[in-house]
């Protein structure tokens, strides 16, 4: 029977299942076959929250979206344009996601009525009307797989345990995706148990025939690849591109890395990624906790490594007293705070930005430090650089800020020829600086405000650093009123020393009144709602903030060019406040805290909304 | 590198800084012990760090010509731990209360001690608060009364040698600000052993808690009451090692009893090498909050692998072949490693 083919630019498909299913791992390898097809594609799984949840339960379902197009991608997609749902559980939880016309993929076989009935469906779904609207494809999963290995010699079990690899050959058939990559995968994968490997295979092969021999399939579709950069791509998400970021880091500085962390969800995978880097300069110390994490740090760095401490909300909390020390001290020190829904312990796998006001302000006294952040997943990796570019260069503390969408997102990257990445080498002092041969540690460059930094070991330049407020040059202990407010002035003239590139505005037109200014993983779906404003013709402005403390020199005039400034944050307003104090710009707060990342059609809608309004 | 032998003295390991403690305090008897002692490590100034919390105690860095960090209060065996692991080639001091490292610091103190993370800890135990001016602390005794007391304390105090033993210590030791002689000793083996080392100094705070540990300084008094522990010597004490230390007939802990009504073999012969912690933990029990029975000297010194050594030879494993590449080579290698895929 001939198929016919339909050109799509862009989909989203989400593969849901039971924790057991294996749906992490089916959406990866789609994904995998994606981007060797070309495509450029954007990826998030959402896993439940409990490590084990009872099978074939609404809150142990785990699902992976792909989002896939010939086009540049910004985001996972908003809203599945396909479901593929493994169980009763999956429809359940997932449905209210989908768009109108929505095809569904369900396992038949699991819709028992036990299972029904573990979900509160009352009665079956796919034999009422509650699934008109959509286009359901009613496959019998597990059976089907399970005849296809009759003459394989593995157990029941097994065989059934190979349905997710029977749902990829279908949907790998129905979007024309290579099938290569996952059959070598799978060869690999269960090397040590070549009849398991040889039934995954034959499952995969099973789905794919099953799409091209049954009538219910008439359509397949196809996405042209995107018109990408040539060059060497891996997929990484935002705590891998991290963790390579700082490995990167400390190579392009020639200096030793070490970690100091305490585990904490979304941020642990950073620690230990890093812990398998130790090839590379890396060492990790997983510390007791997370005043140890930072303390060992700065103990590090102290000693002329690249200190770094990995952490999520709870943990930035406990770090903010050796945070006011490593501001005293002047050493360099970079903290990554993967942030996450608070306060306290609140959604610890959902998504927040919530992080900016203790990053700025949450330490006593007056302890300006740098603060930057990360917008995508690949982006993870130049912004370690940047956290460790300005933390070497001006000697001082700072907060990268990740959060858990960025964490878990994942995404295509050119990967960089590490000579083109920045020269972050630094040079320890090694002499004395000061008249009649006198080592003065505190004193500064005038143009980076950097003091030496003289690491333990260099002779004649023995000296001590501590908490007590000092004098500038010697570094004297002093209760001096005036060293006092010379010093308080002084580390809020280096964090403002430190060079920062000019914020871009992106506005094809040119004649836009109002600008969208974000910070952080709002940049995708932000992207997404402008360019989808353009398409229809609205002209909308706007910009992405790096670096928030300092913030760029030339905000305040890019702000002063528009009617109106908007400012989409996962928190209550947070940027929105130092935007309104620094500049008196009456900018238009728009806030999502439901621990989900904004929706690029929610932002389309609010961003039109005042462009209308303008 | 030049060959010649170092020649300091403890003029030497003197800053600049104005030593600013209350006039008889204990702590210029043990910095001053200490200046004369560094000399005789052998190491140069640059290579020696002192790592503090906060208390009146921790001041200790800015005195000492050294390299020196007044970190914050509790926090400096993490400090000290993350300083020694990336720079094994230092030697790495640090200098706490009774307050900061058994109250705030508490955490960080027993897990550097169960790593052995190669640190000497020094514990200036003056049984009070000294620079919040006289709170009390972690090892006041029940029922003292101070500024925060004034009725008595509830609180059971630590016995800081028995927290040690309990964190894993391969090194407890216990001495006394006043005695120079013995505060070296302590510190030469401190010195020599790989890996944590807990030295108890017992200091007396002349303003809030003067004499507290008078009756181990008095010559009318200390010897009925001092147990000077020697290595492979019996444990006797008093002023003509009238009394001794036996096994107790019940349970397995130690009791003092008289030299004269025991058999010599079983005086208990003290041994600092004993594997298990058990012996050294009754040792430190022979001692109560009245300090009556109490040992000085070293309790524990047991061979681990240094923290450090241990990390120094994963990373040695894991970096074969590294040294003939460029740091950018190694870059590249590690972002190839792996799922990759090539666009033309
Ligand atoms: C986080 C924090 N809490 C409280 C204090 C106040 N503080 C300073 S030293 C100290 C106790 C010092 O006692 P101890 O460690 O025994 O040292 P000493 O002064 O007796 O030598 C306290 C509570 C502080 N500096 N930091
Ligand atoms: S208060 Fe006590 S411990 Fe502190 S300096 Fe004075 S005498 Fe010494
Ligand atoms: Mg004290």
């Amino acid at each position: 029977m001939a198929k016919q083919i339909q050109h799509l630019d862009r989909v989203a498909i989400r593969f849901a299942g039971d924790s057991g299913d294996g749906m992490q791992l089916t959406g990866d390898r789609f994904a995998s076959e994606t981007a060797i097809l070309g495509n450029d594609l954007s990826t998030l799984p959402n896993y439940p929250a409990e490590i084990r949840a009872p099978s074939g339960s609404l809150h142990g379902v785990s699902s992976f979206q792909v989002h896939f197009a010939a086009h540049d991608v910004l985001t996972p997609g908003d809203s599945p344009d396909v479901l593929v749902a493994m169980n009763p559980a999956a429809l359940r939880a997932n449905l209210a996601d989908l768009p109108p016309n929505a095809e569904i993929i369900v396992n038949t076989d699991e819709f028992t009525p036990r299972n029904l009935e573990k979900v509160g469906y009352t009665s079956n779904p796919l034999e009422n009307d509650s699934l008109d609207g959509f286009i359901v494809h009613r496959v019998p999963l597990t059976s089907a797989t399970i005849a296809a290995l009759a003459d394989f010699e593995v157990s029941k079990k097994d065989a059934e345990r190979a349905k997710n690899m029977f749902a990829l050959g279908l949907l790998s058939w129905m979007y024309s995706r290579p099938t290569e990559g996952t059959v070598e995968f799978l060869r690999q994968k269960f090397a040590k148990k070549p009849k398991i490997a040889a039934a995954n295979v034959a499952a995969f092969q099973a789905g794919w025939n099953y799409g091209e021999t049954t009538e219910d399939f008439a359509v397949r579709y196809e996405v042209k690849p995107a018109n990408l950069e040539p060059g060497t791509y891996r997929s990484v998400n935002g705590n891998s591109a991290l963790a390579y970021g700082l490995v990167a880091a400390g190579l392009r500085a020639h200096l030793p890395v070490f970690l100091g962390a305490y585990p904490i969800t979304p941020a642990s995978e950073i620690l230990h990624e890093l812990s398998g880097y130790k090839r590379y300069g890396v060492t990790t110390f997983q510390a007791e906790d997370e005043i140890a994490a930072v303390g060992s740090a700065l103990g590090a760095s102290y000693g002329g490594a690249l200190g770094v401490t990995s952490t999520s909300g709870p943990g930035l909390a406990l770090k903010t007293e050796t945070l006011g020390l490593a501001v005293m001290l002047e050493l360099p020190l970079v903290i990554v705070d993967v942030q996450r829904a608070g306060p306290s312990t609140g959604l610890p796998t959902k998504t927040e930005q919530s992080d900016l006001n203790i990053a700025l302000f949450g330490r006593h006294g007056e302890a300006p430090l740098a603060v930057i952040a990360a917008r995508s997943p690949a982006d993870c990796f130049y912004a370690a650089l940047e956290a460790a570019r300005i933390a070497l260069t001006y000697r001082m503390p700072v907060i990268l800020l990740s959060d858990g969408y960025l964490a878990n997102g994942s995404e295509p990257w050119l990967l960089p020829d590490p000579a083109d990445l920045p020269d972050l080498r630094v040079e320890f002092a090694t002499e004395p600086n000061g008249p009649d041969g006198k080592f003065l540690p505190y004193l500064h460059d005038p143009h980076t405000l950097a003091r030496p930094w003289a690491v333990p070991g260099t002779p004649g330049l023995e000296h001590r650093v501590g908490g007590l407020e000092k004098a500038d040059g010697t570094g004297a202990v002093s209760y001096v009123p005036a060293d006092h407010d010379l010093m308080m002035r002084l580390r809020a003239a280096r964090v403002e020393a430190i060079d920062v590139p000019d914020l871009e505005v992106e506005d094809p037109t040119g004649d836009a009144r109002v600008l969208v200014l974000g910070w952080g993983s709002t940049y995708g779906p932000v992207g997404a709602a402008c360019r989808k404003l353009r398409e229809r013709g609205v002209a909308i402005a706007q910009a992405h903030l790096r670096h928030i403390s300092p913030l760029p020199r030339n905000v305040g005039t890019v702000l002063a060019g528009y009617d109106r400034v908007v400012i989409p944050e996962m928190n209550l307003g947070q940027l929105a406040h130092v935007i309104r104090d620094r500049y008196l710009v009456d900018a238009v707060s728009y806030n999502k805290v439901n621990g989900q990342p904004f929706t690029s059609a929610e932002l389309e809608t609010v961003l039109e909304e005042v462009v209308r309004n303008d | 590198m030049t060959e010649v032998p170092l020649k300091l003295t403890a003029k030497d390991f003197r800053s600049d800084q104005e030593v600013r403690w209350c006039p008889g305090c204990g702590d210029f008897a043990i910095l001053s012990a200490i200046q004369s002692f560094m000399p005789e490590l052998g190491i140069p100034r640059e290579q020696i760090t002192f790592v503090s919390g906060i208390g009146c105690s921790s001041r200790f860095p800015y005195y000492l010509n050294t390299y020196g960090m007044h970190s914050i209060h509790g926090r400096a065996p993490a400090i000290a731990s993350g300083l020694a692991i990336s720079r094994p080639d230092l030697s790495v001091w640090v200098v706490s209360g009774d307050g900061d490292a058994l109250s705030i610091g508490g955490n960080h103190l027993i897990h550097a001690l169960r790593r052995n993370v190669n640190i000497k800890i020094l514990m200036f135990n003056n049984r009070i608060y000294g620079l919040t001016k006289g709170q009390c602390s972690p090892t006041s005794e029940f029922g003292k009364v101070t500024k925060s007391t004034p009725v008595g304390s509830r609180d059971t105090p630590f016995n800081p040698i028995a927290v040690a033993l309990g964190a894993e210590a391969s090194f407890v030791a216990r001495t006394i600000d006043s005695d120079r002689k013995h505060l070296h000793s302590v510190l030469r083996a401190a010195a020599a052993h790989q890996g944590s080392a807990f030295i108890e100094i017992y200091q007396n705070c002349a303003i809030f808690n003067d004499g507290a540990f008078d009756v181990l300084k008095d010559p009318a008094s200390r010897d009925s009451v001092l147990v000077r522990l020697e290595h492979g010597k019996p444990i006797t004490f008093g002023a003509s090692g009238e009394k001794c230390v036996v096994r107790e007939p019940r349970g397995f802990g130690l009791e003092v009893a008289d030299t004269a009504s025991v058999p010599r073999s079983e005086i208990i012969v003290h041994d600092e090498t004993v594997p298990g912690p058990a012996y050294a933990f009754t040792l430190s029990r022979l001692s109560d909050q009245d300090l009556s029975n109490t040992p000085v000297g070293v309790f524990r010194r047991v061979a681990r692998p240094a923290y450090e050594s241990l990390v120094q030879e994963q990373n040695a494993a894991a970096r074969t072949g590294v040294a003939d590449a460029t740091p950018d080579d190694l870059l590249a290698e590690l972002l190839h490693t792996g799922n990759t895929w090539t666009i033309r």
